[in-house]
């Protein structure tokens, strides 16, 4: 299987091509077997890829296949590369696994419409594209892959095309993130410019070889800055967040799977793959660090007052995309890798859950028009708990490993910063206090909506399936990579820790094993900081439901700031979306469209319109004038001709 | 005998076909005006082969009393259709694409 890796990406790919084109009548129980058939097949193709991985030696490994040159200029040269490591080969797991999932818990929640088809076929060429961005080789490869997904992304968030807000959202996510692009674009030539090439290995053994750049000027740290800008735009960080929470217009399932658990992660998973690059440029460390921090402190506090149960899930990712960032930019990329493992698991589970609940209460997504849901839907609140429990890092949950190993590089790795560090705890506060509002809002309590118009009823088990084995994975997934200071044996961090072996020093827990006064200084305050953001909501939402609404009017100015969230898209519309709009309208298209190009090209043609009409009148139609022009012409050309022959 | 004597005599019978040309209406007339011009041509070119001793000049009076005579029957063929339709061989009122 490792000499056809293009099996992989090309399945789905294939998928979507049957579904989207071939196939325009078929039952749905085809279009079901094509979906989920080809991702499956891809599953499957990626576990024999990593039995195989297995045997491979060291020297084998990154395991690269270059199976055509793709374009050839001058002196650049890209190939359609894929390359297999440790780190492409849990992006890949993750990736079909939780793929699958979310196909097999599509079929059962999709409704059975003219869109049916198209929601499968835009789902496998996302795939297709995810698939090809970690397998890549090289970064046009991955490129690609990341423009891909973008797309695809647009495509699902605007997927019920007729209602205005979903197509708003997917021009606003693809606006944003081409923002994003564009720096990633300038990275890309910058690289070539400094490698002369763009293929993983040689830039990484070369920039491995240059200087540390600590002064913060130099080409590797204006590479790694660029590249930045691109993550930031894919993983929903500050300022280009703002994509993300309108994006939940989109289906559930699209929710899950491209807006919390694959694509948002892939600017986690370049900067972790350019780890080469950003070590060697420490003012980019700390700017991906910084920018995580205060992405995942923003966006948890925004999380706090949201009332649409997607939204605040939305808000939840941006932060927990800001855990990831914080992990790589204190050098932890394992850790960062690690939770984006993790978060896969638990936030496509609550995003399914959230989809379970719709459905359940008849497509409700507003909070505070549920409660009391725990009796009428006792698996999805059962899956939904193991969930909640996980993100907000409770201890044993899968959250809980990778959340403590992240702060614990923050707190004592080689980029140690306190002030990170101490925004990271009480960002896991929050985490724990918004989510288990969420929990408790939604599933606890009292019923406020119309109990005799809304009929609640437990989803079926094709979607209930899918829960239970994220539900499994939420708890036993951190399992394999607990650290050796709780007794675990580490295998995550080890098994990654050969990809960056260049650049991560000591982020992994090995180093502590057995002090426990360190047990104590750095797992306390993110496990007292969760379980004091548990109190709280319970406190507000089960004990006292009727303090929120207090709160919320004693405190208002912060409260509407919240609720508000921080007024960014108002600020954004005011300093860049009506300047634009206003000088596109008044300047680029009546002054300089309309004026200019359609003068020019209209005035050509009716200046050629005049002329004509002045010249017509020489066809008068008497064939005796035409004739004595003719014999004018003669005269005239044997004229000049013994002119200039004498 | 000089060649400037038959290269006259062509130049004269040339200007006769112009002038027929243009100023005759009927059809007939400025075909045979048309004929009148070619054969002046002819004359030239013979006069010029004969001058310089050379093939070339009877070669093309060849060619062009091949591309006369083609020209003759389509050209009649034209002026009859036009007869029939306009019973008239006057070219005035041939203006149908006259704007």
């Amino acid at each position: 299987m490792l000499e056809h890796l293009w099996l992989i990406p090309l399945l789905p790919l294939l998928g979507a091509a049957s579904n989207g084109i071939f196939v325009s009548r078929w039952p749905r129980s085809a279009v079901n077997a094509i979906a989920l058939g080809s991702t499956g097949l891809s599953f499957l193709a990626t576990l024999e890829v990593a039995r195989e991985f297995a045997n491979l030696s060291a020297d084998q490994i990154p395991w690269l296949r270059s199976y055509f040159t793709w374009i050839e200029a001058g002196s650049f040269r890209a190939d359609f590369a894929l390359q297999v490591d440790q780190l492409t080969l849990i992006m890949l797991l993750v990736v079909t696994g939780v793929g699958w999932l979310i196909h097999l818990y599509s079929i059962g929640y999709m409704p059975d419409d003219t869109g049916y088809r198209r929601f499968f076929a835009y789902l496998n060429l996302f795939m297709f594209f995810m698939l090809t961005l970690v397998l890549a080789a090289n970064y046009l490869v991955l490129f690609v892959g990341w423009e891909g997904v973008g797309l695809c992304s647009y495509l699902l968030i605007g997927f019920w095309f007729l209602k205005k807000t979903a197509t708003d959202a997917g021009n606003k996510a693809f606006w944003v993130n081409r923002i994003g692009d564009f720096g990633f674009l300038l990275g890309l030539f910058l690289l070539f410019r400094q490698f002369g090439t763009l293929d993983f290995a040689p830039i990484f053994r070369n920039s491995a070889a240059l200087p540390v750049e600590t002064s913060g000027h130099g080409v590797l740290t204006a590479i790694a800055l660029l590249l930045l800008a691109g993550a930031t735009g894919k993983s929903a960080q500050l300022p280009l967040y703002v994509w993300l929470p309108d994006a939940m217009e989109g289906p559930t399932p699209v929710s899950a799977l491209i807006h919390a658990a694959t694509m948002v992660a892939a600017g986690v998973y370049m900067v972790a793959r350019s780890h080469v690059l950003f070590t060697h440029a420490p003012v980019a460390m700390f700017a991906v660090a910084v920018i995580g921090c205060a992405t995942a402190l923003f966006a948890a506090t925004i999380a706090l007052v949201q009332t649409d149960i997607k939204r605040t899930l939305a808000y939840s990712t941006i932060s927990q995309l800001g855990y990831m960032f914080i992990a790589c930019g204190v050098g932890a990329f394992g850790a960062g890798i690690f939770h984006l493992m993790t978060h896969a698991f638990f936030k496509a589970l609550l995003f399914l859950g959230a989809g379970s609940v719709m459905h359940a209460t008849g497509g409700e997504q507003d909070m505070r028009l549920m409660g009391g849901l725990r009796k009428s839907v006792p698996w999805t609140y059962a899956t939904m708990f193991i969930a909640t429990l996980a993100i907000s890092g409770m201890p044993g949950f899968s959250g809980f490993f990778s959340k403590e190993e992240i702060l614990l590089a923050a707190g004592t790795g080689p980029y140690a910063n306190s002030v990170i560090y101490v925004l990271g705890v009480i960002t896991a506060g929050l985490t724990a206090l918004y989510m288990f509002r969420l929990l408790f809002l939604t599933f606890h309590g009292v019923p406020r909506f119309d109990q005799k118009k809304t009929h609640v009823h437990e989803s079926p088990r094709i979607i209930l399936a899918p829960l239970a084995v994220l539900a499994l994975l939420s708890v036993v997934g951190g399992w394999w990579a607990a650290p050796h200071l709780v007794g675990g044996l580490n295998y995550f961090d080890n098994f990654l820790k050969l990809v960056f072996l260049a650049s991560e020093t000591s982020s992994s827990t090995d180093s502590y094993s057995g002090n426990s006064q360190l047990i104590a200084t750095v797992f306390g305050p993110p496990m007292v900081a969760a379980f004091i953001g548990f109190l709280l909501a319970w406190l507000l939402y089960i004990r006292r439901p009727e303090t929120p609404k207090r709160l919320a009017e004693s405190l208002s100015a912060p409260y509407r700031l919240l609720a508000g969230k921080y007024f960014v898209d108002e600020l954004y519309a005011l300093l860049i979306v009506r300047p634009l709009v206003w000088i596109s309208a008044n300047f680029l298209w009546r002054a300089v469209d309309e004026e200019s190009i359609d003068g020019l090209v209209n005035g050509v043609a009716r200046e050629a319109g005049e002329i004509g009409d002045r010249l017509r009148h020489l066809n008068s139609g008497n064939m005796r004038t035409y004739a004595a022009w003719v014999i004018l012409g003669a005269v005239v050309l044997t004229t000049l001709l013994v002119w200039t022959v004498r | 005998m000089p060649i400037s004597y038959y290269l006259a005599l062509s130049a004269v019978l040339f200007g006769l076909g112009v002038i027929g040309f243009v100023f005759k209406r009927n059809i007939i007339t400025i075909f045979m005006s048309i004929e009148l011009m070619l054969n002046a041509v002819n004359l030239a070119f013979i006069a010029f082969g004969l001058a310089l001793g050379q093939l070339q000049g009877q070669v093309f009076v060849f060619f062009v009393i091949v591309v006369a005579a083609a020209e003759a029957a389509v050209g009649l063929a034209i002026v009859i259709v036009i007869a029939r339709n306009r019973q008239s061989l006057n070219v005035e009122r041939i203006n149908l694409l006259k704007l």
